[in-house]
């Protein structure tokens, strides 16, 4: 056995996030921005460290003897758990049926944990049932096991659930975030900032004149149709959920050194959202969603991918926002309505509402 | 999108600028006087469409910029107190005070919560009798009325366990500092819309008058704001002087009488400290006598807090116009949105957040 170096076991024992930097922990640490990505890459995988990990895409794709097999987990934990077009259970079905397809991935079978607070209602806890079920079963993706915890109540808020998948990656598919490269277009399978607008009229109380529901769905009969069109030349598959938009584009940008350029023009927002948005001084860039995919493409494939995003049941109003360009590496750069230029950043915490 | 959408036009926006670059002969310095319309600049690019002859500096309109931080220290006091629900809007919650924000506090325990009205506010202090419910009253005349409105109706219904913790400021008297301040640069101003459309615009005519500047009132979308400055520039080229109104479709001369005296019947004028700026007399409002006994900071004996600003941070010069957050030493290396160290990094309508987000890396 090889002898350490001192320092490389006392590594291990200090917090790469100083306990000085916040003593606790924020909810922003949650909130997909610059928080997360520091917790994320400061503390787990410094701790966890391993390639499939380091990659830092929906899932990780492990190499099983020649099969590929994405392997993806997720937890919901959002209040309340009946919001407008959905519910915990759906989401979580969704969410991680998506995170298996932005691997390239088709979802084999899901697991489920639920964490109850003593005291839920007993019909709750059934609707929510029913519904993940209804939902596996609309995407054709089976609940194979499951686990469940109750905890004392004012320990919970009503009910979390967790939801891992596995799913096979087709040969001749490699999706990475690192993928993208310059000329590359970037596509959306339609309007964002739905899911999260849905969840804070419900949450806060606010009353918009216009019912916006969730767009939570399942996206890996879109994918694998974009897949089995365009093949290899799908290079980037990201669901843009916390942090939204931006977030998701500024880690690609990231991953792959690259630059990304958005117009805002073509990036599809329903008017009564970006009505919800210019009230709260949100940007829907930074809201999240639970049934958009981005996909990164060849250019010259782009009309192709298109086309196919939008005859999905999920992809109607589909639409090119942007390309891939090459630099300054990871930035994100907006050209607004009126035709200027901007810098679209990762969020230092949580987006709140303004003042005035 | 109605009353946004035809604020946002390409080609109107390329008229402007036409417009403005046709007109202006030599350079001016204007000064958008509020945060939210620093930001509108930032976030579509205008900024970097204007003519290089025209300089705008950012103004002291952002009222979470301007939040002494002895206010925030008391905050972050009376937050911690457990029989307390602190409420506030969401973009006070990370300002640092001496030590710590008010997410901090939620974060080790105190029960801060964010409102979207100081009635919600209220109403959440008739569903918890044992509790006393705080709102931090912060903001320019924009938002006194509705906070007025909640002190009224906690008085009128009885809710003797709400009271609010006072930082109102206003801006005809931060305008004359900076106007009369030695080394001044600000040549004309974009006044702005929402305060306005309160207040009216009558008081700022004697300050046009007597320091000879043109003042558009505008609102804050960026036809909004082109046509603002196109008509400051204007009336600077044509060396004229005197109070426009760009923000027409909102804006009355003399204001919502309604909200003006709902105000006054709460809440009077009094000196008020600015972080950053300092001392300004009669810059704000307190509440009256018949209301004083909503005032938090006497319900909680918070009155002898006293803080002091973070040395390095140039957040006064910021909010005067005298230096732009990139002139700054500390812009983007010690002072980041994580890290900020003043309250201008921090604030959604902060002049060093909005560089930081959208202009920093370009530049």
């Amino acid at each position: 056995m090889s002898e350490r170096h001192p320092g490389e076991a006392l590594r291990h024992l200090a917090c790469p996030i100083p306990a000085t930097e916040h003593e606790h922990v924020l909810l922003a640490h949650g909130g997909g921005g610059r928080f997360s990505q520091r917790l994320v890459e400061g503390m787990f995988l410094e701790a966890f460290d391993n390639p499939a990990l380091a990659r830092l895409h929906d899932g990780a794709v492990l190499d099983l003897g020649g099969a590929r097999l994405a392997f993806s987990t997720d937890s919901y934990v959002v209040s309340p758990m009946f919001f407008p077009g959905g519910d915990i259970g759906s989401l979580a079905v969704h969410g991680t049926v998506n995170d298996l397809a932005m691997c390239g991935a088709s979802p084999l079978a899901l697991s489920c944990g639920f964490i109850v607070e003593e005291g839920l209602r007993m019909e709750d806890l059934w609707r929510v049932v029913r519904s993940m079920g209804s939902a596996a079963a609309a995407a054709g993706v089976p609940i194979a096991t499951g686990d469940t915890k109750v905890v004392d109540r004012g320990k919970g808020d009503g009910l979390f659930v967790n939801t891992s998948g596995v799913g096979l990656v087709p040969k001749g598919i490699s999706i990475d975030p690192a993928r993208a490269r310059p000329g590359d277009v970037v596509l959306i399978n339609g309007p964002i900032a739905d899911h999260g607008i849905a969840i804070l009229s419900v949450r806060e109380g606010l009353e918009f004149e216009t019912a916006i529901v969730t767009d939570s769905a399942p996206l890996h009969r879109l994918v694998a149709r974009l897949l089995d069109a365009l093949g290899d030349d799908v290079h980037v598959l990201r669901d843009p959920t916390r942090g939204g938009v931006a977030s998701a584009m500024n880690e690609i940008a990231k991953s792959a050194r690259v630059g990304i350029r958005l117009d805002e023009r073509r990036i599809p927002v329903r008017d009564e959202v970006r009505g919800a948005c210019e009230i709260l001084g949100f940007d829907p860039l930074y809201v999240a969603n639970e049934g958009k995919c981005l996909a990164i493409v060849a250019r010259e494939r782009a009309e192709e991918a298109l086309a196919v995003m939008c005859a999905d049941e999920f992809g109607g109003q589909s639409a090119i926002v942007g390309e891939v360009t090459d630099g300054p590496a990871g930035q994100v750069v907006l050209r607004s309505r009126v035709g200027g230029d901007r810098v679209v950043d990762l969020l230092s915490g949580e987006q709140l509402p303004r003042i005035c | 999108m109605k009353y946004v959408d035809e604020y946002r036009g390409e080609a109107e926006a390329k008229r402007f600028l036409e417009l403005l670059r046709r007109k202006v002969t030599r350079p001016w310095t204007l000064m958008e006087i509020c945060g939210g319309q620093t930001h509108t600049f930032m976030k579509f690019g205008l900024d970097r469409m204007l003519p290089e002859q025209v300089t705008l500096v950012h103004g002291p309109g952002c009222p979470v910029c301007v939040t002494p931080v002895e206010m925030i220290d008391r905050a972050v006091a009376i937050a911690r107190r457990p029989e307390v629900i602190f409420t506030s809007f969401g973009d006070m919650l990370r300002v640092p005070g001496t030590g710590d924000d008010l997410l901090r506090v939620k974060a080790s325990g105190g029960d801060v919560r964010v409102v979207y009205s100081p009635l919600d506010a209220v109403e959440l202090a008739r569903k918890h009798p044992d509790r006393q419910v705080v709102f931090f009253a912060v903001g320019f005349e924009t938002t006194a009325p509705a906070n007025a409105m909640a002190v009224r109706v906690a008085k009128l219904s009885g809710v003797a366990n709400f009271s609010v913790l006072c930082s109102h400021v206003l801006v005809p008297p931060a305008m004359e500092a900076i106007l009369s301040a030695p080394g001044n640069v600000v040549q004309g101003f974009l006044a702005a819309g929402h305060v306005c459309t309160v207040m009216g615009f009558e008081e700022y005519e004697p300050i046009a008058e007597k320091y000879r500047i043109p003042i558009v009132v505008t609102g804050f979308e960026p036809l909004d704001l082109l046509e603002g400055v196109y008509r400051v520039v204007v009336a600077l080229e044509e060396g004229r002087h005197g109070v426009e109104n760009q923000y027409a479709r909102t804006v009355q001369r003399e204001g919502n009488r309604h909200a003006i005296e709902t105000v006054h019947e709460v809440f009077e004028v009094g000196d008020r400290a600015w972080r950053g700026v300092g001392f300004i007399p009669a810059s704000g409002y307190k509440l009256r006598p018949a209301y004083a006994a909503f005032d938090a900071v006497t319900r909680f004996d918070v009155e002898s807090v006293r803080a002091d600003e973070n040395a390095e941070c140039i957040a006064g010069l910021i909010l005067q116009g005298r230096k732009k957050p990139p002139e700054c030493s500390a812009f983007g290396t010690r002072c980041t949105p994580d890290h900020p160290l003043g309250a201008p990094m921090v604030s959604t309508e902060g002049a060093c957040s909005a560089y930081f987000s959208y202009a920093r890396a370009r530049s």
